[in-house]
């Protein structure tokens, strides 16, 4: 069973390829460049250098947020139209979830996390379990301040894993102390492969039509509308 | 690019467009027979906005791209073996909304080893023509939209010569900011127009010549005269009947489209004149250019209604120029917002 994966969801652009348990390529760049022009570029080289043919894929998996919205847009707008074009399934995974996946090995809280501006972190909770990380609390995007609280009151070691840790350390180091760790800088970084392994392990597919990305919020329009609308709902 | 080198003239190509708010597809033969025409439109959804909200319209695309994709092709009754191309709106629209069609048309393509053809968003209603009789050259092309006011000239097939275009608004902004101020739905075009077949143009408003030789157009100078026409008037306790406003606003406006329009005409000495874009749904305007053109030898095309407003067969239509002209796409397309029409 051959499976693509597939994750934009930053400005980390991925591209991985296996076959059953073994990992037969991986490309990652870690720059901001328009991945829209990227992606299948990526992909067809990597196709090429394996000698594999589109339709020798069994399955599509992708990064589907959160993270960018066209970032995360870019990836799984790609992956969904290949896998509908090729009639296979796809694989819609937490972008968190690929990430906290590169702690797997930590047996405390593991806590991936991208930075949201504004104060605010898209993260969630993760624990390792079998080699394959499940959320504890689920993903969402939260004022930094008020994430570092919770975790305080888990009480335990967290490791954090993101690509702005360094933005961010010293707030949640002077808060939690001791519970603290962090990766090293290719923990930090958001792989396609990792995807893999959570499909392997836990992976449930669904048809190309149902993938969505995971924004993790609404748009700035309807919240505005939302706001100057009390008492209604956002489909009405 | 090329793939396929087995160049023929009844092609069969996937078209998607998702330039805007209208998540389409459409299978088109050999550019001229629409096999399927699916459009999506998301209006409802951005309706209580008051207007298109681009992060909206591209999570819209995103959710519905695949489902298009195969009503397009399950009402055409084709399979992927029969597609030879998928073309995509390389652009212009908004880039967030290009993003999604350019990708799923390139890992279609890609997924199916298939060539990849960009199509300009306004050679497609241009294009759109195609789809009802084949061109004559010289022609001319009158493109009005919510986006778009320009006069194109084709002095043979596929190529694009912008001779006039708008200076500040388009026409379609200036139909959609005027129903806004006279308080109608979303989106104002199709209501002025309705309004205006009931009122009497007796109002005066302003009409931009611009220089006695150019083609370009100019609506912000008419959309602030309504406005201050109708500001005026409460400040007088004096009501004035929307339905002539709406008329003598219709009125400035179709009146410099069609005279610019037949003064490019004559000067390039065209065989055909074609009306496109989606206020080329206005009633007023269709019946104007008809009159206009009515006794001249010069042929009137205007598309019917669901080939003017955004769709991808026209899409499907422009890109039957790319194949002919071998002009593919590598994986590298990208969403150009602003590409420009050459
Ligand atoms: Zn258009």
């Amino acid at each position: 069973m051959k499976i693509l994966a597939i994750d934009t969801s930053t400005h980390v652009m991925g591209a991985a390829l296996a076959e059953d348990d073994k990992l037969l390529g991986e490309y990652i760049t870690n720059f901001k460049k328009n991945h829209s022009l990227r992606l299948m570029p990526a992909i067809d080289h990597l196709m090429n250098e394996l000698e594999i043919e589109p339709k020798e894929l069994d399955a599509i998996a992708v990064a589907k947020g959160p993270g960018s919205y066209t970032g995360v847009r870019i990836g799984v707008t790609t992956a969904k139209s290949m896998a509908w074009a090729l009639n296979i399934p796809v694989y819609g995974i937490s972008s968190l979830q690929m990430l906290a996946q590169n702690g797997k090995y930590f047996s405390g809280y593991i806590c991936p996390f991208m930075d949201a501006r504004r104060g605010q972190v898209y993260t969630g909770l993760y624990t390792s379990e079998n080699g394959c990380v499940k959320e504890v609390e689920k993903d969402r995007i939260i004022i930094l301040e008020d994430w570092i609280d919770l975790l305080k009151e888990k009480q335990e070691p967290v490791l954090f894993l993101s690509q702005e840790w360094d933005k961010h350390k010293e707030a949640i180091q002077e808060k939690l102390s001791r519970q603290v760790v962090y990766g090293s800088f290719s923990d930090m970084l958001p792989k396609p492969s990792k995807l893999l392994e959570v499909v392997l392990n836990q992976g449930e597919s669904i048809s190309s039509h149902e993938l969505v990305p995971e924004y993790t919020q609404l748009t700035e329009a309807e919240k505005n509308w939302l706001a100057s609308n009390k008492g209604k709902r956002n489909d009405e | 690019m090329n793939i396929n080198n087995q160049k023929k003239e009844n092609e069969i190509i996937l078209a998607v467009e998702t330039s805007c708010d209208e998540t389409a597809a459409a299978i088109v033969q050999g550019g001229e027979h629409i096999l399927s025409n699916v459009v999506a439109s998301q209006i409802e959804s951005h309706k209580r906005f008051g207007g298109v909200v681009p992060e909206l319209a591209s999570r819209h695309h995103t959710e519905n791209i695949t489902w298009i994709l195969e009503e397009a092709m399950k009402k055409a009754e084709v399979t992927f073996d029969d597609l030879d191309a998928v073309a995509v709106t390389e652009g212009p629209g908004l880039v967030g909304a290009l993003l999604v069609g350019v990708n799923a048309a390139k890992a279609v393509a890609y997924a199916r080893r298939l060539p990849l053809l960009p199509v300009h968003h306004i050679s497609g209603h241009i294009q759109a023509a195609r789809l009802e009789r084949p061109w004559r050259y010289p022609a001319l092309a009158l493109v009005v939209s919510g986006g778009h006011t320009e006069l194109v000239l084709l002095r043979e097939e596929g190529e694009y010569e912008v001779i006039g275009q708008t200076r500040d608004d388009a026409a379609g902004e200036a139909y959609d900011k005027v129903a806004r101020t006279l308080e109608l739905p979303y989106p104002g075009g199709p209501y002025i127009d309705k309004l205006a077949a009931e009122g009497t143009p007796n109002i005066e408003l302003p009409i931009a010549w611009l220089e006695p030789d150019s083609y370009d157009f100019s609506f912000s100078g008419l959309k602030s005269a309504v406005i201050n026409t109708l500001h005026n008037a409460k400040q007088r306790g004096e009501t004035i009947r929307s339905e002539d406003l709406a008329a003598s606003f219709q009125q400035s406006v179709i009146t410099v489209l069609t005279e610019k329009t037949k003064r490019a005409a004559d000067h390039y000495q065209v065989e055909q004149i074609v009306l496109a874009g989606g206020v080329a749904a206005n009633k007023g305007l269709r019946t104007a250019m008809s009159n206009t053109f009515a006794s001249s030898s010069v042929e009137l095309t205007i598309p019917p209604f669901s080939l003017c407003t955004d769709n991808a067969a026209m899409i499907g239509a422009a890109a039957h120029v790319q194949w002919k002209k071998n002009k593919t796409a590598g994986w590298d397309l990208n969403g150009v917002p602003g590409l420009a029409l050459t």
